[in-house]
């Protein structure tokens, strides 16, 4: 259904090195971010989320640059970024009296700007994203009537009715329960499908290690990136995490758990 | 069920402040009644009072309150803050230094004219100095913040620069005593100077400030999906929030000029708007200028028919009737 689709479009990072505050945030990351569905990990103030919003060109570099198509994102006009680049918030940050529908509503800025008018083809959007994320039967209720899960599922059809071939996500499992962390996962999957390219930080090890490819943060640096069934990937997953976690495989997939002897 | 909602609101707010302009017409000295109103109209005298200071001061007393509403719902939505307040970047400071440095200069200068020239002058220097001083104070905040690229920083400087144009007004206040009265009465904020030239000035204010703020409705909605969100959407922020600043000088400005700091009217309109009827900025920005005429000018005809022949000043009933509502609000909170 989609028309803006640019699949050979590539978003990479050179050199990039931001610093929050005193805090050194980034240094000097570089990365090419593979197609497929993508998953950032790391320990706590590893830099996911810095990373995540320079990709998206949220978070202007110190020094580096971030590259859309060998365009920098930095000086591209926000409109045409944000038609390329679709970016879901760590939840939290929302509020205000708008309905489930009117707020993913919003997803549409991109294409339409502040002053023209939704046509049917945008409605249809909304109604796509709605389904996708499965939170269609909202539609009326608002963002503070909804338990922590719904809201998750709301903002992340926010960021599908932008409708744009790069879907950036910062934490989307958080709050979610099992079975729509599975149907996150298969949103993500059919997403991937389509055409799109996927970036999410994630927390979840497990979740992560159902993602095409694994980018390893430590202390601001990409410390390993790979497919999820390259050994030396999880050999430095289990040394950033301090050697506390194991990564086992079960019914053909990994998954890490806590390692709880000394 | 929204729509319904909506509709309600709009209804009773155009038929309670339908009954509010009657009533600020029939709202005299001698206290407050329909038959006195068409014996008024019908006498020489009378129509002069209906139609030169009665009228104007309904008017205006609803414009006035329009434009406190507008400026509060913009601030509460660019700031993302349900408790912002039209007068929180430096415009009330502003003002209040400008009245009385005009104040003071004048009686420091002396009047060697007549009495009502006199008081002419004053009149318009005293509106010139406030909407001047109201437009400086905004933009020494903006000037402190280094734009407007940050609300944090925004909003620091516009208390830094509220608390010192503050005491710069006190130190004055101090080496010319007299000034202290009129600024008083400027703070208190009133509705009894309103005529016609007034009314015109507010509603070029509210024509100016109406549709730019309405046009950057949907940004104000996309802000409350956080600040990263809106950028990500494609929304030019500094630009906006530019933009939307200027609004609120310009509404904080010309409002405060005609009638002083009149309290609690842009912060609790917009308040009532999103809790009758929550909806889209688009919707919540309009009906709180709507919503903010109607509490003004209840406040003023409450003011002029409480103790008649005296007249309470309105700032006072505004914040008693504002601050009240908030109580209300507060014990609600607690109680649920």
């Amino acid at each position: 259904m989609s028309t803006s689709l640019e699949t050979f479009s590539t978003l990479r990072a050179e050199q990039v090195s931001v610093s929050l505050g005193s805090n050194q945030a980034l240094r000097e990351v570089s990365l090419r971010v593979p197609q497929g569905w993508t998953a950032i990990v790391g320990p706590n103030g590893a830099g996911k989320s810095t990373l995540l919003r320079a990709l998206a060109g949220l978070q202007a570099p110190d020094s580096g640059d971030v590259l859309l198509s060998d365009r920098s994102l930095a000086r591209m006009p926000p409109r045409e970024r944000a038609m390329q680049i679709a970016w879901l918030a760590q939840q939290g940050e929302a509020s205000g009296e708008l309905t489930v529908r009117e707020l993913v509503h919003l997803g549409r800025l991109p294409a339409l700007g502040l002053f023209t008018a939704p046509s049917a083809e945008d409605e249809a959007r909304v109604d796509q994203a709605m389904r996708d994320a499965e939170c269609g039967v909202w539609q009326q209720r608002r963002l503070n009537e909804l338990s922590g899960g719904e809201r998750q599922r709301v903002l992340l059809a926010r960021a599908l009715a932008v409708d744009a071939p790069w879907l950036l996500l910062d934490e989307p499992t958080t709050h979610l329960d099992p079975p729509h962390q599975a149907a996150l996962v298969r949103l993500m999957r059919r997403q991937v499908q389509a055409g799109r390219i996927v970036v999410s930080v994630l927390h979840d090890l497990s979740l992560a290690l159902l993602a095409d490819r694994l980018v390893v943060m430590q202390a601001g640096r990409i410390r390993a990136e790979g497919s999820r069934d390259d050994p030396a990937l999880h050999a430095a997953l289990i040394d950033v995490f301090d050697h506390a976690i194991r990564i086992l495989k079960l019914e053909s997939r990994w998954v890490a758990v806590p390692h709880l002897e000394p | 069920m929204d729509r319904r909602r909506r509709h309600r609101l709009a209804i009773g707010l155009a038929l309670i402040t339908t009954l509010l302009l009657i009533g600020g017409l029939a709202a005299g000295s001698e206290g407050w009644s329909l038959t006195q109103l068409a014996q008024t109209w019908h006498s020489a005298d009378g129509a002069l009072i209906v139609g030169q200071i009665r009228a104007p001061r309904t008017l205006g007393a609803w414009l006035v309150g329009a434009l406190l509403g507008l400026a509060g719902a913009t601030a509460q939505g660019l700031f993302r803050n349900p408790l912002a307040d039209p007068y929180l970047l430096g415009s009330a400071s502003g003002a209040s230094l400008g009245v009385v440095l005009v104040l003071a200069a004048s009686l420091l200068g002396g009047h060697s004219i007549s009495l009502a020239t006199a008081d002419a002058i004053a009149r318009i220097g005293l509106v010139a100095a406030a909407f001047i001083g109201a437009l400086l104070g905004v933009m020494l905040t903006l000037t402190l913040a280094r734009g407007a690229q940050q609300t944090t920083r925004l909003l620091l400087a516009g208390v830094v620069v509220g608390v010192v144009l503050a005491a710069v007004s006190d130190l004055v206040t101090s080496a010319a005593p007299d000034a202290l009265r009129g600024k008083q009465a400027f703070m208190l904020g009133s509705t009894g100077f309103l005529g016609w030239g007034s009314c015109a000035a507010l509603a070029l204010g509210l024509l100016v400030t109406l549709p730019p703020s309405w046009r950057l409705a949907r940004a104000l909605d996309a802000l409350t999906l956080g600040v990263d969100s809106a950028h990500s959407l494609g929304l030019a922020l500094p630009r906006i929030r530019l933009a939307l600043v200027v609004v609120l000088a310009l509404a904080t400005g010309i409002a405060v000029s005609q009638a002083g700091l009149i309290a609690f009217v842009g912060l609790v309109a917009p308040h009532l708007v999103r809790r009758f009827a929550p909806a889209t900025h688009g919707f919540t920005l309009i009906a709180s200028a709507a919503a903010g005429g109607t509490l003004l000018l209840m406040a003023d005809v409450l003011a002029r028919s409480l103790i008649a022949p005296q007249e309470v000043p309105v700032g006072v009933l505004t914040a008693l009737l504002g601050g009240g509502y908030l109580i209300w609000l507060l014990h609600r909170r607690r109680v649920s």
